[in-house]
């Protein structure tokens, strides 16, 4: 993906819910978004597949697939792709199934519509797709309608349909977010035995840091519509760059801490993407912010091996300079000294 | 055998669920007013088809008995003023009536349900397009279409059909366009479209079996509607011609020998009366089934 940009035409003006966003994904690796509400992370996922709702429209960039660009192809070919070559699973999978069609005949229609099969080898595929998937009996769950299955059990069909045409690329959006804990990580557990399988490329958008965690090789941190941070899990885990990455790392309740501490939160709200701040986006909730941060947009550069990241301090410098590792107090400017009142308007 | 495949311990139970249609009719059945309406439609149809084949006196035989007749054991609803078997032609007025009705519905539905649908799911300069026909058909008055449609093309049963449904099909379009926006909206419509289904497949794949239940009960309450209006056509003679009776103009007949003849008007008012109660029971009763916030 090349500088994308995807943008909501609203009467006060266009909102830039994406904004010059690029990455690559590689055959076969698991690839995590994170971000919170209104990050862009969704509709990221959705422009690929020109699936962005009205009044959204993708005014720039590219998507390579295989050195084609999915935004130039024809509507005829767009469609061929989704659900053959990239599939894409939803949040709720309660709603993302059709209530009045039987849970197997739907995922049948996924390989016929693109005629992968003839309809007596697609139900067999069926079955043994919801078997993959770890559905019990599941010749007889094929018949059933979706308000008859379990919220997991349905998350696991849509994901049974998602793989049905054998795609490169699997697109999950927060696919684990509408289940409680334990099916979220028998789901999870799913997804990484079926990438590794399959050779599936999956790429996960949540919320959750611990998804990524569990399941991903690589990371990309969005925030306001913007890559912010971006490198291996490991690496980004064990040192975070931007002061967005440190905070959403340290806000995770920790079952392992001393004391019954209060859950830490990133103070502030997510910007408004009609009038985004001027310099960094995320200098008015940064506790290590410079007069810098206030003016010059930062941008994304190598920090580490592998590892980049857009922030004119970098958590590098936080933690030499600034004792970050120690501070208690993360409000914005907290750590830096540059308060609210001293922002020079 | 399921156990098996799944390979694992417990035997999975299914409780044994009703499906959205086994619920719908057992909701249905509940319903004494639309059970007794079936009942009686399914009668009335028994009659229309028997009357295909056979009915007491040929229906347009003059002279069967006495003019104006009243009712007897030979005849049971009496003769007209022609001397024809009131009983016969009221069962080949049941044909017509079930004809228009159910026909008239049939057209109503391959005319709105798709033309709705689109509208619906594409909007934009269509939407706009097919709102404003269905305006101007509104605006205009349903009997003035239907009597000059006929005069157009001919006092004939399938004209009359045709012209009934050119009054008709924008509640139907209506409705459809209504649920299509609605259902548009809804994710596993946004699903569907990135699992890449067709556009006939969107459409009628699945926006067309969720917007199902509405269409039903629009459709069967449409149905009395038809009934009447050519009922109406023919009492004003612009309906089914003679010596093809129909309630209508049966009724339309009866009028004019009232003082003297009341059964003549009193017996195809009544077979019209109940067969419009009965639709719109079962109707109602459908309404009831099939929505599921009414779900017991």
């Amino acid at each position: 993906m090349r500088n994308l940009r995807t943008q909501f035409k609203t009467d006060a003006g266009p909102v830039k819910a994406v904004d010059d966003v690029s990455f690559d994904l590689y055959p076969g690796e698991s690839l995590g978004i994170v971000g919170e509400s209104g990050s862009g992370k969704s509709v990221t996922a959705l422009s690929i597949l020109r699936l962005i709702p009205e009044p959204g429209r993708i005014v720039g960039g590219k998507v390579l697939f295989h050195d084609q660009d999915l935004l130039q192809v024809s509507d005829e070919e767009i469609r061929e792709i989704r659900g053959r070559d990239i599939a894409m699973i939803f949040q709720d999978p309660q709603s993302s199934l059709n209530p009045v069609l039987r849970t197997g005949f739907q995922i049948d229609e996924a390989m016929l519509a693109h005629k992968q099969a003839s309809p007596q080898a697609a139900h067999e595929r069926t079955v043994s797709l919801l078997k993959k998937v770890r559905i019990p009996a599941a010749e007889s769950r094929a018949k059933d309608y979706p308000h008859q299955l379990s919220g997991g059990m349905r998350q696991r069909a849509m994901i049974a349909m998602g793989l049905a045409n054998s795609p490169q690329i699997l697109i999950a959006d927060e696919p684990t977010t509408a289940l409680d804990v334990t099916v979220q990580a028998q789901i999870l557990e799913l997804l990484g035995d079926l990438n590794r399988e399959l050779g599936t490329a999956i790429m996960m958008i949540t919320h959750n840091m611990g998804v990524v965690a569990g399941l991903c090789t690589r990371v990309i941190v969005m925030y306001a519509g913007q890559i912010v941070e971006q490198g291996p899990v490991d690496q980004i885990f064990e040192s975070p760059q931007h002061p967005y990455t440190w905070s959403l790392l340290r806000s995770i309740p920790r079952v392992d801490a001393l004391r019954h501490e209060r859950l830490r939160s990133i103070e502030g709200m997510a910007p408004d993407l009609l009038r985004p701040p001027a310099g960094c986006r995320f200098h008015p909730r940064c506790p290590f912010r410079i007069e810098k941060c206030l003016t010059d947009e930062p941008r994304l550069e190598e920090i580490h091996h592998g590892q980049i990241a857009s922030c004119w301090v970098t958590m590098d410098r936080a933690r030499a300079e600034m004792k970050a590792d120690e501070l208690r107090d993360i409000s914005p400017g907290a750590a830096s000294g540059l308060r609210p009142g001293e922002i020079i308007p | 055998m399921a156990t098996a495949a799944a390979g694992i311990v417990s035997t999975p139970i299914i409780p044994e669920q009703a499906s959205l249609w086994s619920d719908a009719w057992r909701r249905l059945r509940r319903n004494r007013l639309a059970l007794v309406a079936t009942i009686f439609l399914t009668f009335l149809v028994v009659v229309a088809l028997v009357s295909l084949v056979w009915t007491p006196y040929r229906m347009s035989e003059v002279g069967v008995t006495a003019t104006y007749a009243p009712p007897s054991s030979a005849h049971l609803l009496g003769a007209d003023e022609l001397g024809r078997d009131l009983l016969s032609r009221l069962m080949v007025g049941a044909q017509i009536s079930l004809v228009v009705g159910v026909g008239t519905q049939l057209l109503v539905l391959a005319v709105g349900v798709p033309i709705g649908l689109l509208a619906g799911y594409y909007r934009g300069w269509l939407d706009n397009v097919v709102s404003f026909i269905i305006n101007v058909f509104y605006g205009i008055p349903d009997i003035l279409v239907a009597m000059i449609m006929v005069f157009l093309l001919g006092p004939s049963l399938r004209n009359i059909i045709i012209a009934i449904v050119a009054t008709r099909w924008m509640d139907m379009a209506r409705l459809v366009r209504g649920q299509a926006f609605s259902l548009r909206e809804r994710e596993f419509i946004e699903a569907a479209r990135a699992a890449g289904a067709r556009p006939m497949k969107m459409l009628f794949g699945h926006l067309f079996p969720n917007a199902l239940g509405p269409i039903i009960v629009q459709a069967t309450l449409g149905i009395p509607a038809a009934i009447l209006f050519e009922a109406f056509l023919s009492f004003l003679g612009v309906g089914v011609q003679p010596p093809t009776p129909s309630w209508g103009s049966m009724a339309n007949e009866g009028v004019a020998a009232i003082q003297y003849a009341p059964h003549m008007v009193i017996a195809p008012s009544i077979a019209l009366s109940l067969t419009l109660m009965a639709f719109n029971f079962l109707g109602d009763g459908l309404r009831d089934a099939l929505d599921p916030r009414s779900r017991r």
